[in-house]
């Protein structure tokens, strides 16, 4: 109660209401004459009453203080008068002021950019409700981790779990859709009911699917996207029981998915249409053995755990590879936790930019807390003043603070536009790879991000100098005008010169060992010759003139012809299954000195390209034994194919493949003897960088024209991918729109689309890691720089307060050239310092890193990096210090001398 | 500061309440003195701690103030306890009261050990 009072009396103190400063000065001036009344009583003269008085009344002005805390809210009224002050302070020196707030904003803004990507990306992946409880699901077989679930098995395992709450399933593909204006490719996915309640998506017009309507021999129905439905029918709502033909069959539009709606996994993308899966007419959907690209989704029931749903699931499994060893046997579910199967490619990638951006923060707030330790010359004498006239030690310490959190806040709001800035330029350079770069923006999370690391920077480089300048004695610097204290400051400056330097360093290492990894993923040979290649795919709907196995060859026979015959094709084929780069298929097979396996697990695996005789030129893969494909390789002569060398070496050793035979599984179980006709050199079919790290690398090649009849006709229409070499006077990219003329001459209901070239594909394979190695590179380049202004800075100082000890030395006979020498051997020893302690550092984390196989071809060590950036580091400080060492060399003696 | 002891905050708030109840109304230069007078000289107290004290007790209630003439006829701010302020001072003088007994029994040297 007391105390409540008390604050209220006080709150009316501090808005000037009560008793007044005027009123305490008076009562003071009166307690001051009660006393001289008295002493002159006891008979002192009156001076010395007057001086008895005041020396026994204390300090007025602390008194004063002291009566003013207590009669309003001090810490507040403080606050204002520190900012008030601080603002006079910082306004007066507008030089200093400038380059702390600049240096604070580069630090903050890149922080905050960063972090803006973060947030998005690493720390609300998911936003569905209850993301933790969403698994990704996979069919983990001998040859896939993460491989796909049969239509069969997905029902079984639907069926007989006991720990989801659902599973579901998804295929994305794209149709042909017609009818509507100009026929043209949608693209769209194959889905089972469960999978939009799994995510916990609601339709924004109509209904999802109903349960068992993903069902095979159900009702065609769609739901379509937001944007489709605007773009075709004007507005969601109208859309609703619209039909639309894709790939010639008829659809019903029965609900509409809102526009937010975004996710991007394996087997599932953001599309304009999905379809229930049941309606996929696709022989291999009801084939327990197919790989078809189909992967799950699930949610887990409340309160369980992953473990006990992979337990569950482990146990399904079992079950059905007892019932159906031969297409089961060896196959496990597989539950990720969905937020690592969309986040767990990139995350290390941007925790290692985030520790760099916190380097470069951190080489910020050491710049500014050498400056203002550069300014504690002028203030030591500033604030002995303030202190003898009253104020406290802890006063001092929050003013200096407030200073340094008002350039930092300064910073921050500079930075905040810096990072604006920055996110929309760094997801420019970021990779398609990169999840949910759409929904990266400042939101109040990042706005919060930045106010704390504002005001904890501003504390963070305040204190040190506020806790040194305040713990000297204040008193002797008023009476020495601050000299005492220069000792201990260079000391310190010195010290945070080497941190910069370490900092900077590691960076460096960073960014070097980055384009050194990249410089090496470029020089790598991935097999063929990429420069030129485009490759596209094309889709004919299901017509009579592909019905018939004849119809189709011939119909694709025509196809060559009429792109061979493109202005700039020099050369053309199919490419039926695997790509390099792009979409794989493996061909399962034994040898004929092996027992039959008995069942398809136990089969060798090899990548497979079923194409053209063409095709070698096409790619410019070298041919290293025998022959290739030739147009006779057809019906009805003998089935033959060519192998890479990693197939002849794994299985054949050192002989010759060539001769030898092969037994192929076959995509029905139909089997089918090969023999080797020829050797080419591998391939890299899984990325650039990735290929030797995956196990499968044996490959085959088969010709198109030995394709069984069951394999030509489809529901699906004919939908090959097309690989074509552009000719010498032609870049590969610009050759498609005749190639589309071409073919849209040739048949009006055809579709070629998805044109890439193999340069784009090949780079689209490095862009994580151009993307780290850009953003490391200028994170590298701003710590440098921030570094060399750190060094400037505290060279220049050191110079001016060196002045008369370096006129000392050139009179007694020091030349320029030795003072020049003094000064950049004084900072080229702090900079060695700094960067040996870096190069620690450096090697500590980049040991971490290379766990995380980031860096490729180049070993964490790389000696040729480590000594490339050392040497940068040096020139560059040299360069840093050379003013500051220059301006040392035209001090005149005599003048500084006289004087001093 | 000087050799004398020196009085910390808790123990001035009773003494100025102390004094006032034996002098009815006083002014802050007059509680000083007689704070010293009653220490036979033993306690060294800044005056100008005692502004503090006295603005905390009249924030608290435990005091009020009027501006009046001193007996040498100077204007002056004189302090009286209120009723709130009696209250403090009893509950403070059994408090030490308390506090001195037990000290006094770990301090005393024919403890019962």
């Amino acid at each position: 109660m007391r105390q409540l009072r008390a604050a209220w009396v006080r709150l009316l103190g501090f808005f000037g209401l009560g008793a007044t400063c005027t009123e305490f000065d008076a009562e003071l001036a009166s307690h001051l004459k009660l006393h001289i009344d008295e002493n002159i009583r006891r008979g002192m003269n009156p001076t010395q009453a007057r001086r008895e008085a005041t020396l026994s009344l204390g300090g007025v002005g602390k008194t004063r203080q002291a009566y003013r805390e207590r009669s309003g809210i001090p810490v507040v009224e403080n606050l204002l008068q520190d900012i008030r002050y601080a603002w006079r302070q910082l306004s007066k020196s507008p030089g200093f002021t400038f380059v702390a707030v600049i240096t604070l904003a580069i630090g903050i803004g890149v922080n905050s950019a960063l972090f803006s990507i973060v947030n998005a990306v690493l720390i609300h992946p998911l936003p569905y409700p209850e993301p933790d409880r969403l698994v990704a699901v996979h069919a983990s077989k001998p040859n896939f981790e993460e491989g796909s679930i049969s239509y069969p098995n997905f029902r079984d395992w639907q069926r007989e779990n006991h720990t989801l709450a659902a599973l579901a399933v998804a295929r994305s593909t794209s149709f042909t859709m017609s009818g509507m204006g100009d026929t043209e490719r949608v693209r769209g996915n194959y889905m089972s009911s469960d999978y939009f309640p799994i995510l916990g998506v609601r339709p924004i017009a109509g209904r999802l699917f109903a349960p068992g309507e993903d069902e095979i021999g159900r009702a065609s129905v769609v739901l379509v996207s937001a944007g489709f439905a605007q773009r075709k029918f004007g507005a969601a709502a109208e859309s609703i029981s619209k039909n639309i033909t894709l790939d010639g069959r008829t659809f019903t539009i029965v609900g509409v998915l809102p526009a937010n709606f975004n996710l991007s996994l394996r087997s599932f993308r953001t599309t304009d249409v999905y379809l229930p899966i049941g309606q996929w007419q696709t022989e291999g959907l009801t084939l327990r053995g197919a790989g078809l690209g189909i992967h799950g989704i699930a949610r887990l029931k409340p309160g369980l755990t992953l473990q006990q749903a992979r337990a569950d699931m482990s146990e399904v499994s079992r079950n059905l590879a007892a019932a159906y060893p031969n297409e089961d046997r060896g196959l496990v579910a597989n539950l990720v936790p969905l937020r690592r199967e969309m986040v767990g490619d990139i995350q290390p990638f941007l925790l290692i930019l985030l520790a760099a951006v916190g380097f470069v923060l951190l080489i910020a707030c050491v710049n500014v807390a050498n400056l203002l330790l550069a300014r504690s010359k002028a203030r030591a004498h500033e604030l002995g003043v303030r202190y003898a006239l009253g104020a406290s030690r802890g006063r001092i310490i929050s003013q200096l603070l407030t200073e340094s959190t008002m350039l930092a806040v300064a910073g921050g709001g500079l930075g905040l536009l810096i990072a604006l800035w920055g996110t929309s330029a760094a997801l420019k350079l970021a990779p398609t790879s990169l999840p949910r770069a759409g929904e990266v923006h400042l939101s109040p999370a990042v706005l919060i991000f930045t106010a704390t690391i504002s005001v904890g920077t501003g504390i963070l480089f305040g204190l040190l100098p506020a806790l040194r300048i305040a713990g000297y004695r204040l008193q002797d610097a008023l009476r020495e005008g601050g000299r005492g204290v220069s000792g201990a400051r260079s000391r310190m400056q010195n010290w945070l010169v080497i941190f910069e330097m370490a900092s900077a360093l590691v960076l460096l290492v960073g960014a070097g060992l980055m384009i050194r990894s990249l410089f090496a993923l470029s020089q790598v040979d991935p097999g063929f010759r990429a420069h030129k290649i485009l490759s596209f795919s094309m889709a004919a709907p299901y017509s009579p003139k592909n019905s018939t196995p004849a119809a189709a060859r011939a119909y694709v026979e025509q196809v060559d012809r009429t792109i061979a015959r493109a202005p700039g094709v020099q050369a053309v084929s199919i490419s039926w299954d695997a790509f390099p780069m792009g979409d794989d298929d493996e061909e399962l097979f034994w040898l004929p000195s092996e027992p039959k396996p008995a069942n398809s697990n136990d089969m060798h695996w090899a990548v497979r390209y079923r194409v053209e005789p063409e095709f070698l030129k096409v790619m410019g893969i070298p041919l290293k034994r025998g022959r290739f494909l030739t147009d006779a390789d057809r019906d009805p002569s003998p089935h033959v194919a060519v192998v890479d060398e990693m197939l002849a070496r794994k299985y054949f050793g050192t002989n010759d493949p060539v001769g030898q035979q092969l037994f192929l599984n076959g995509e029905n179980g139909d089997n089918e003897k090969v023999t080797i006709v020829g050797e080419v050199r591998h391939v890299m079919q899984w990325g650039v960088a990735e290929d030797s790290s995956n196990e499968l690398q044996a490959q085959i090649y088969l010709p198109l024209a030995q394709l069984t009849d069951g394999q030509w006709v489809s529901a699906d229409g004919l939908r090959p991918d097309i690989a074509v070499r552009a000719d010498d006077s032609h870049q590969a990219a610009a050759i498609f729109p005749d190639i589309q003329a071409a073919m849209r001459e040739m048949d009006r209901t055809a579709v070629v689309y998805g044109a890439e070239t193999m340069d784009e594909a090949i780079a689209k394979s490095l862009a994580t890691r151009r993307f780290l190695m850009i953003l490391l590179s200028i994170f590298a380049a701003l710590a440098l720089l921030l570094a060399c202004v750190g060094v400037y800075g505290v060279l220049s100082h050191l110079v001016g307060q060196r002045t008369q000890e370096i006129a000392i030395r050139m009179a007694l006979g020091a030349d320029r050239g030795s003072v020049l020498g003094w000064v950049m051997e004084h900072a080229l020893r702090l900079s060695l310092i700094g960067a040996a302690a870096g190069l620690a550092c450096a090697l500590l984390l980049t040991r971490v890193v290379a766990h995380a196989s980031i860096f490729y071809g180049v070993r964490f060590y790389d000696p040729w990096t480590l000594v490339t950036v050392m040497v940068l580091l040096m020139v560059v400080v040299a360069l840093a210090t050379y003013i500051p060492a220059k301006r040392a060399t035209r001090v005149d003696p005599m003048q500084t001398l006289r004087t001093g | 500061m000087g050799t004398k002891t020196d009085v910390w905050q808790g123990t001035l708030a009773l003494m100025i309440l102390k004094t006032l109840e034996m002098m009815g109304s006083q002014h802050g230069y007059g509680i000083a003195r007689r704070i010293e007078q009653t220490s036979d000289n033993l306690l060294k107290l800044n005056y100008g701690t005692l502004y503090p004290a006295l603005l905390k007790l009249e924030q608290e209630g435990a005091i009020s103030s009027e501006w009046g003439i001193s007996e040498n006829n100077r204007k002056a701010k004189f302090y009286k306890l209120t009723r709130a302020g009696k209250r403090h001072l009893a509950r403070g003088a059994q408090d030490w009261d308390t506090t001195k007994a037990i000290l006094a029994r770990f301090l005393s040297p024919a403890g019962e050990a």
